[in-house]
């Protein structure tokens, strides 16, 4: 059954079943059933496209609530480098810093530095013989459950390292057991601040038989006023960033792959853009030097994320005065490093799932594709959406799949009628 | 029903940018129908490749996929120009595209050869003047 749990929900008093939202979805995951809207949670990638665009703000992320984890002896904040670009004026992130500190977290970890890191490691890692190129960002959680869902020949072409956010999650937690031996490592938590939904579900899932070091997942926007008035007290910073240039710059998009000095990259934004370059690569009509591919699911990149305050141009403008004066990266690997080393290497690679096919019988699933394109010839082609489905070829689809009745085309209904008075007048 | 299914596209002959939307339609339908990914990949990559060379050397034509419960066909039937040298058109790096369409990264004679290589039997039925047609197969 249904076992990927996500971290979009349904505000069902809020939702009037406009359609807006099945007609946005990348992965046609959404039907007006019974009035509301409904997910397919097998389709789901998290994307947060519904969330953007209803226009009843009837979507929402799911997140836990930072207040609701005070059995924690030790909490540790993980902010997000998009975190960064949600403060006008602000000069110094170790302002920020010092803020999640007054609020109430024992530590900070950033997960630039982890970033910066990654973006070494992938430098290594490109120059590794007999692997598979153009390699993918494992970054964005919601391109890597695009790819196992819709692109699994391209699997193997993921980034075998494990997203920033965990390393800097693993480190966080290390660090915190090796301080405090006094504490028991179930007493340590580790908070990542997220600019996305995508990051609750992956931390929720993996993709099989994983276990996440993130403890709980809080919205950047939820305890952002508790941030933004803690700061303002100017408290001067206890602690100090770790991160320089190449660490923030992973906020937006394009700073992940500018990153790693390499001309022959590629990056895109924006889930319907990222879909397009799948399936040219999967095509194969890319440059065939093309060496890396970063691929965000929000515009703009992670500043674009659904958590957000900020209009992601306007947090990547504020990033770049931020970062000015930074160095170039506060995290290079020594030069005797020659290897990825084990704990940042992931083999976690999300699974291939056919979730559309018909049928388990290639027989039954033929009958049932010539049953849909017959229906399909039936309906106005229009896609509107008022019966529920986002297209008419997915009205058909859902019909003959048996997931509604197939009576509800308001067009071919009113066309009937219309032909009944034609008759009628006719007969007058 | 029929023995087959039959996924019927026009290809406009005039645009490069909507040329390989038949590709991402036939895949979606592909794997409706249950398909593995390694034959999913071949049939898109073999149209898509067809679907382009369409457009640079014909203006354009009709792609028909048919899919059998042991193999599935791919015609691709065009009134264009006709290829005059087969064999030639069959060598990598052989390709007679203009500069205008090189340069917008097309053109490097990898089509036909590609079409050949991920198809288990390719027929090519071309007469200059009058068009082409080719008949791929990939089996299940």
């Amino acid at each position: 059954m249904n076992s990927y749990r996500h971290s979009v929900v349904l505000d069902e008093d809020k939702c009037t079943g406009c359609t807006t939202c099945i007609r946005r979805c990348p992965t046609e995951a959404i039907r007006i059933l019974n009035g509301k809207a409904d997910i397919d949670t097998d389709r789901c990638i998290d994307c947060g496209e519904c969330i953007r665009i209803c226009p009843h703000k009837a979507k929402k992320a799911m997140c836990s609530k930072f207040e609701h984890y005070t059995h924690y002896k030790w909490k540790v904040a993980l902010p997000a480098p998009a975190l960064f670009g949600q403060f006008n004026g602000l000069e110094d992130i170790d302002d920020v810093l010092q803020g999640l500190i007054d609020i109430g977290f024992d530590e900070v970890y950033e997960v630039a530095k982890a970033a910066e890191q990654v973006t070494a490691y992938t430098r290594l890692y490109l120059k590794t013989d007999h692997i598979k190129k153009p390699v993918i960002s494992s970054a964005c959680p919601v391109i890597s459950r695009l790819i196992s869902l819709r692109f699994p020949y391209l699997k193997d072409n993921i980034l075998p390292i494990m997203p920033p956010m965990e390393i800097a999650a693993m480190s966080a937690k290390q660090k915190a057991i090796r301080e405090h031996p006094e504490l028991k490592p179930e007493e340590i938590g580790v908070f990542f601040i997220s600019p996305c939904a995508a990051k609750v579900s992956y931390i929720r899932n993996g993709y099989s038989g994983f276990k996440s070091n993130v403890d709980v997942v809080i919205s950047m926007s939820d305890i952002y006023f508790l941030l933004l008035s803690a700061m303002k007290r100017g408290n001067p910073p206890t602690v100090g960033s770790q991160t320089g240039m190449i660490g923030i710059g992973w906020a937006s998009s394009g700073g992940e792959a500018t990153a790693l000095l390499n001309d022959n990259y590629l990056s895109a934004d924006g889930i319907e853009n990222c879909i397009q370059v799948l399936e040219t690569i999967e095509n194969g009509n890319i440059p065939p030097q093309l060496e890396f591919v970063e691929l965000n699911a929000c515009i703009g990149g992670c500043v674009g994320g659904v958590m957000t305050i900020e209009n992601p141009f306007i947090a990547k403008t504020r990033l770049q005065t931020v970062r000015r004066y930074l160095p170039v990266s506060r995290n290079f690997l020594s030069p005797e490093m020659n290897f990825v080393p084990p704990e940042f290497v992931t083999d976690d690679m999300p699974e291939y799932k056919p979730i559309t096919r018909l049928s388990d019988s290639m027989g039954e699933s033929m009958r049932m594709m010539s049953q849909i394109q017959q229906l399909k010839e039936a309906l106005p082609g229009i896609d509107c959406g008022a019966c529920g489905s986002p297209t008419c070829r997915a009205f058909a689809e859902d019909t003959v799949r048996g997931l509604v009745k197939g009576d509800r085309c308001c067009v071919v209904l009113q066309n009937a009628e219309k032909k009944t008075e034609a008759k009628a007048d006719e007969g007058n | 029903m029929s023995d087959h299914l039959n996924f019927h596209f026009t290809v406009d002959g005039d645009n490069f940018v909507s040329a390989g939307q038949a590709s991402v339609q036939v895949k979606k339908n592909l794997r409706e129908l249950g398909l593995s990914p390694d034959v999913i990949r071949k049939v898109s990559i073999a149209m898509y490749e067809g679907e382009i060379n369409m457009v640079i050397h014909a203006h354009g034509g009709t792609a028909d996929v048919n899919v059998y419960e042991d193999r599935i066909e791919i015609i691709l039937d065009d009134e264009g120009p006709g290829i005059k040298d087969v064999e030639l058109a069959l060598q990598e790096g052989y390709s007679t595209a203009s500069d205008s369409v090189r340069s917008l990264g097309f053109g490097a004679g990898m089509g036909l050869p590609n079409m050949k290589r991920y198809s288990d039997d390719m027929r090519i039925d071309t007469t200059v003047g009058v068009g082409t047609k080719i008949t791929m197969t990939i089996r299940l």
